[in-house]
Order: structure tokens, then sequence, then C-alpha cells
């Protein structure tokens, strides 16, 4: 350690504050990567001090215990102790507690004590504490811990001052370390409740406003209802503000794409710039907007405190089919788009629950697949009603996306037989206080998601995209060619070769070869069945007439089913590789959702064939 | 009697936590959470689906516990404590 610089890593039962005591101490000046192969986030950042050293402060992730249970623990067990490979080990540790939750925080602060080390504990949340009556005697908590203390209120301007003067001040001599064993872990709970019985005076042991809320909250009927308006809210805002976005991101490059290809020479070149790089950064940008109103939400519904009350309401229907209530947030997210869903799951610490959630999530009913759907139901069911009230078109897309929910249910069911590792996995979920979010804090949050997503995957989806855009344009067309040149390209003749897979489920070569083109992103199919069936104008109204004339309706039927359940889009694909560092596990739900979109469009097909 | 059968309300105390196989996970968590002898406990509310899972008071803090996990939580009226 040289004298200028201090390693200092932040320590915490989880929801003590110590992101937002982070926030505070850091500001922007944050790096977020991930730890040496796993997919357990890193942060860390600094900040300079008044006397002019510069800290780096690590934000650990939280735990209850350093006996760790998943992923994350383990790092943060290995990182206090100083074995994590490839990490320097901390020049002291800041272990935070929340003032309210002492008799749980406390026992960690006695397990870290015993690693040996300089340790500071900072009281976090001491505004909340005194407007609840609770009363502490920091000098004499100080004084029987034998560690300094400081009071904290991460949330407010200046709250962490008296934080920074002691740990800017000189290094606190260590506790002598300790053996670690069930009769000494057992041994600190009665510590924890001497060190209360005689520092830490509290009129009550819950807060009023938690009381009161929760009995809404949890209400068995009250509480779904509460849950179902709030996701009706989220979905509302996601579709009344983040898809305009998308779509006027989407609609400024391909103007953009327009304006520069007037000024280049017709040619492969303009091609690559307008349809592969504009095309393709609209599509990847698009995607921007929708994933920041859903993780506003997310992280708004997080930092109040209600998310696992909504995981506490589904628990059980959700462990059913072999999850946790903690997938429900990322599965509803991804009824916009997987790709927000996918990188929600990283509020599931269990590595099992992540996975089954992370599979599953693309067969959620994403936004991107209903103009498909819009356009096959327009073209081939009949406007008519059932029963007098229900429109028959009404009814396929609730349907599809009914069909896209039931086959999760199953999947899930499946992989709960199949996996190898059957044993119980639990869900031992704290209920935080209920707490007002705060600006700074989801502003962050939303900049670090933001910025995974533009920096990780941009690169990705952008050269998948160039490829596709390479596919459908070369070989150009030969000289007096008829057809669209897309029919004379490597895509069409994948198509071609595609049709003999595809015909058992009805699909012709036109079909098969606008799926290419729409693995990249499932709106564009319908751009690629105009182009293929050579309609110009108004490709919607025009194109339903071509499909009408083309296709049968078992072919259209197939399609949709094709649609609800089809390994898409490669931007999902590349969130999956991401966020679970494994092609294996891409490769996983690439096959099992072609499988699965075969065989039901196979017998959509067959059957409505049959019936005709 | 376990803590997964005690009655919503009803105020109890903790008297152990039994491992369901040998080194539990399970059960060493709920013991550092402080599922510890002689620790008030009580049943706040229960899931709205087949009731599981349990919200757990336990300390200053609300767990919510499934009906397997709650089961390994022995407790006992506090009247007899």
């Amino acid at each position: 350690m040289s004298a200028s610089t201090l390693r200092i890593a932040l320590v915490g039962n989880p929801n003590c504050g110590k992101t937002a005591l982070f926030n505070q101490l850091t500001g922007g000046r944050q790096k977020v990567a991930n730890y040496a192969g796993v997919t357990v986030e890193r942060k860390e950042g600094r900040f300079t001090a008044p006397s002019g050293r510069v800290l780096h402060i690590l934000d650990l992730p939280g735990t209850y215990s350093l006996e760790a249970n998943s992923p994350d623990e383990q790092i943060t067990r290995d990182v206090c102790a100083g074995n994590f490979p490839g990490e320097a080990v901390p020049d002291l540790i800041v272990c935070v507690a929340d003032a309210t939750n002492l008799r749980l925080h406390l026992r960690f602060v006695l397990e870290v004590k015993r690693l040996g080390r300089p340790v500071v504990l900072a009281l976090n949340m001491m505004d909340t504490a005194r407007q609840r009556g609770i009363v502490i005697d920091v000098p004499e908590l100080q004084r029987r811990l034998g560690m300094p203390v400081v009071e904290t209120v991460a949330v407010k301007r200046g709250g962490a001052r008296g934080l920074i003067e002691r740990v800017d001040g000189e290094v606190p001599t260590a506790a002598p370390a300790q053996a670690d064993d069930a009769a000494s872990r057992a041994e600190l709970h009665a510590q924890v409740r001497e060190l209360l019985a005689s520092t830490v005076s509290m009129p009550r042991t819950t807060a009023v406003l938690d009381d009161a809320l929760d009995r809404w909250a949890l209400h068995p009927v009250f509480g779904l209802a509460i849950l179902a308006v709030v996701m009706f809210l989220v979905f509302q805002a996601v579709y009344a503000a983040g898809k305009p976005m998308s779509d006027l991101i989407g609609g400024g490059f391909g103007w953009v794409g327009e304006h520069v290809a007037v000024l280049m020479p017709a040619g492969p070149l303009q091609s690559l710039v307008v349809n592969g790089l504009f095309g393709g950064l609209g599509t990847v940008i698009g995607f921007l907007p929708v994933i920041l109103v859903l993780f506003l939400f997310i992280l708004t519904l997080e930092e109040s405190g209600y998310l696992p009350r909504a995981a506490f309401l589904l628990d059980r229907l959700m462990l059913s089919v072999g999850l946790t209530g903690r997938s429900f947030i990322p599965l509803l997210s991804s009824f916009a788009c997987a790709i927000p869903g996918i990188m929600g799951t990283r509020s599931i610490q269990d590595p099992r629950d992540r996975l089954a959630t992370i599979l599953i999530a693309p067969l959620m009913t994403c936004s991107a697949r209903l103009p498909v759907y819009a356009l096959l139901i327009g073209a081939f069911i009949p406007m008519r009603y059932v029963f007098g009230v229900f429109n028959l078109q009404g009814i396929v897309l609730f349907s599809l996306y009914l069909a896209g929910i039931l086959g999760a249910m199953a999947v899930g069911w499946v992989m709960k037989r199949l996996r190898r590792d059957k044993s119980e996995h639990a869900l031992l979920m704290e209920l935080p206080s209920y707490r007002m979010p705060k600006v700074r804090d989801v502003a962050i949050g939303l900049y670090e998601r933001g910025a995974i997503f533009m920096k990780r995957l941009t690169g990705v989806i952008l050269g998948l995209t160039v490829l596709m855009w390479f596919l459908s344009t070369f070989p150009a067309a030969p000289a007096g060619a008829t057809g669209p040149a897309i029919n004379y390209s490597f895509a069409g003749y994948i198509g071609r070769g595609l049709q003999y897979i595809f015909a058992p489920i009805g699909f012709n070569w036109q079909v098969s070869l606008a799926l290419i083109p729409a693995f990249a992103a499932r709106e564009t199919a319908v751009a690629a069945l105009a182009t293929v069936y050579l309609v110009g104008g108004d490709a919607a109204g025009g194109l339903g007439h071509a499909l009408a004339g083309q296709l049968s309706l078992a072919s259209a039927l197939s399609l949709l089913v094709w649609f609800a359940y089809a390994p898409q889009c490669m931007s999902t694909l590349a969130v999956i590789r991401r966020e679970t560092n494994s092609w294996r596990n891409v490769a996983i739900s690439f096959s099992y959702m072609f499988a699965l979109a075969y065989a039901a469009s196979f017998l959509v097909y067959q059957v409505t064939r049959w019936l005709s | 009697m376990r803590l997964s059968d005690l009655p919503q309300g009803a105020p109890a105390v903790v008297d152990r936590v039994d491992d369901a196989h040998v080194s539990d996970p399970i059960a060493q968590r709920l013991r550092d959470l402080g599922f510890v002898d002689g620790e008030p406990v009580r049943v706040v509310a229960v899931g709205p689906m087949g009731g599981d899972p349990l919200l757990i008071q336990i300390g200053f803090t609300r767990f919510a516990l499934r009906r397997a996990e709650a089961a390994r939580v022995t407790v006992r009226s506090e009247l007899v404590a």
C-alpha cells in the first residue's frame, strides 16, 4: 500500500443501504464489470479524500453471512479474507449496518470482525432510526465492539461526512483473528443480544408504516389486485413512452441512412452503410428506450421495497413450474422485450433459478412479434364475432400470448424434471422496509443498465446484422434478372434449402427465406416478406392481400405458432451469452426453442389441413 | 411445534433449527438469520396460493420462508418459555 492510496471494501447485509452509500461516496466515478469467470457484478469507485489521499472503494455483493451460499456471497467472503485471485487485499473493511435492523446486521459485523482485519462500522439510516425513536449509544457500542463506529445517512447529501473523515484518518488496528467453527458461530447471537441490551433502545420492533402497507400489499385479494394494477401501469408506460421512442430512433436512423445514401455512389458499399450499418444501429439503439423505461420501473420498485412483496405473492405459482417468485418481474419484462428481461434476472441470486428464468424468458410474447401477428391475423383470420361479443382476430392474438405462457410453464416444468440437481433451493427472502426511492440511485442504476447494453452488446448485434445484410445482398442478381435481388443471394439459396426442412410445417421457400432476416429482428419478417413477394407501396395492406393469395390458412396458422416459439432474435441470444457467460446456454435455448416451434407448427399445420 | 404449523399472528419463541439432511445449508442460513433458541417469532402473513410462502417476523426483520424451510424451525409457545 502506498501512502497516498487506500483500498476500502464495503460489505454488509442485503438492504443495508450499502449501494446508496457507495453512490454517495463515489458519485459517477464508478466502474462496473464482472468478476473474472462469473457473472457477478464488480463495482469499484474512487474519490479523493480531503487529505488528498485517493480512496479506492469496492462495493462487494451483500451477504447475510460469510458462510457463503451463492457465487456472489463467495466473492464477498474471499475478497474480505484476502484470498480472491486477482483482487488486492483491502486495507480497510467498512461494514455497513442498518441502524433500524441491528439484531440481524450486528451479527454480520461480529463475523467480519473475526477476520482480524481493520474494520470501521457505518451505522446507516440513522435518520430513519431517530424517526422511529430508536436510540443507540454509539460510544458504548464502539467500546464494546472494539472498532470505530460512525453514523451515516446514505440518502442525504453530506450524510457520509463522518465516514469520510474516519476512513481518511489513521487505519484502525484490527482485532485478533478468530477461528470460525459451529460453536463460536452460535455464540455470535448471544453477543449480539448483549450488545443490543446494553446499547440500543427500541420502542417497537417494526415500523408502523411497514405494518400498515403490508396489510394491504400482501393481502390475498387486495395484494394481487395491487400487483395487477402496478404491472398494468408499467406496461402502459412501456407502450406509451418506450415503444414510440424506439420507433422514432429506428425511423431516425433509416432517415439518416437514406440521406447518406444520396452522398454515396450506388453499389455494395452504399448498401452496407444504409441497410447494414444504419439499419443495424437503428435496431440496436431502438431497443434502448424500451430497456430504459422498463428498468426505470424495475429499479424504482426495487428501491421502494415492493419487488420482494411481488415475489412473495407469486412464489407458489412460480415454484410449481420450477422457478422462484423472483422470476416474475424478469419474465413480465420479457413481454416488452426479452433483453431487459434477461438482464433483469440479476436480481435472482440462486444460479439455478436464474438460468431457468433466462431460458424461458424468450417464450414470453415480446412487442417485436406484434407486427408479424398483426399482418398474418389481418390477412387470414376473418373479422367476425364469436358469441356476438368476442372478436375472432382478438381471440387469436390472445391465444398466441397464452400459447407463449403455457409453453413457458411446460418448459419450466420439464426442466425441473430433467435437471440433475434436484436439491431444495431456498426462498429465504428478506422483505425490507418500504423506502422512498432516491432519484440519484435510480439514475445511476439506469445509466449502468444502459451502458452495459450499449457497450457490451452493440458490437455483437451490429456484427450479426451486417452478416445478415451480407447474406441477403451477395451475390448480386445477374443481369436481366426478373425476381428481387434477395432471391439470388446466399439468403435466397439458404431459404430454398431451408424449404425442405420447413415443408412439413407448411412454409414455402419465400416464407423460409423471410425467416433469415427475421432472425436479426422479428419485425423485419414483414419487410422481408414484402420484398420476396415483390410488393411495392403500402406494404402492410398490399402484403396482406398478396399473402392471402399465396399461403394456405394452415401455413399461416403454422407461421403464427412458429413466431410464438421460435428461437429469435439474435439480440436475445447475444444477451443470453453475455449474462450466462456460456455459449452452451445459447445453444440449449436455441435448440429447445427450435424443436418446440417446429413441433407446435407441425401439429397446427397438419391438424388444420386435416380439418379443412 | 413447527414454525410451519404456527397459526398466523400467534406469538412464539424459537426452540431450534433442525437440519433436513447432513450439512443442510438452508438450516445453517436460518440460524445465521437469527432463528436461534429464545428468539421471539411470529407468522405475519401467508401467501395467497396454498398459504405458501409464510412471512415471518424475527427480531426486527421480516423474511419470506417457504413451508418446507419453515418446517426446519421448531417453536414453543411464549407462555411456556
